[in-house]
């Protein structure tokens, strides 16, 4: 019993570590880089909206 | 048995609490990546001024975007004789810039291992987000857009 437990939880310890490392978020990561370009490049006037800007279709 | 019984539930909620731990980190990351960190910012201002110069180059196909997110100097001589002497410089203090920006922003959502894909990322956003008439690297070649 002890040992089918502690190999449950080293199977667990295991895989929770590769799935954290493997996952990119790269829907949120297109986000990041879509506002910081839009602010080195100023291509919102983001003088004005600064902090909420609506959520922009992707263009493409 | 007794203090197997015991032993069996501290394992158990062990368990429990190591998979909330996850799920929780997981779906923190999925919701949206950090980039206020004062490093970010900074090398956004950084960035933001610089452009100010690069942008007339990027008009001209002086310098263009290359494909693994930095810029590079596509043709010296679309430049005016006053700015030839400084345009390795400038392209060499931007790429600085934007590699430092990479870096920050995997380092700074505590995935320091997600820089080539930050950079990946970034790489096609600058070129769907560049003017039309600016040159940009696909290929190996370059390519106005």
């Amino acid at each position: 019993m002890k040992s089918i437990l502690s190999l449950l939880t080293l199977t667990l310890a295991v895989t929770a570590c590769v799935t954290i490392n493997i996952y990119f978020p790269a829907a949120a990561a297109e986000k990041a880089a879509d506002k910081i370009i839009d602010e080195v490049w100023q291509l919102k006037d983001g003088v004005s909206t600064p902090a909420s800007k609506p959520a922009e279709s992707p263009a493409k | 048995m007794f203090i197997g019984n015991i032993m069996q539930k501290f394992m158990i909620s062990f368990l429990l609490v190591i998979s909330l731990l996850v799920n929780s980190g997981l779906v923190n990351a999925a919701a949206d990546l950090d980039v206020n960190t004062p490093a970010i910012s900074a090398l956004k201002n950084s960035m933001q001024s610089r452009h100010a110069q690069l942008a007339a180059h990027y008009a001209s196909g002086a310098i263009g975007l290359t494909a693994d997110g930095l810029i590079a100097v596509r043709d010296a001589t679309a430049l005016p004789l006053k700015d030839r002497q400084g345009i390795n410089a400038l392209v060499a203090a931007e790429n600085n810039d934007r590699n430092a920006l990479y870096k920050e922003v995997a380092a700074g959502n505590g995935h320091p291992e997600w820089q080539g894909e930050v950079r990946n990322i970034f790489a096609g956003r600058w070129i769907d987000k560049a003017q039309s008439g600016w040159y940009f690297q696909r290929d190996g070649g370059w390519v106005k857009k």
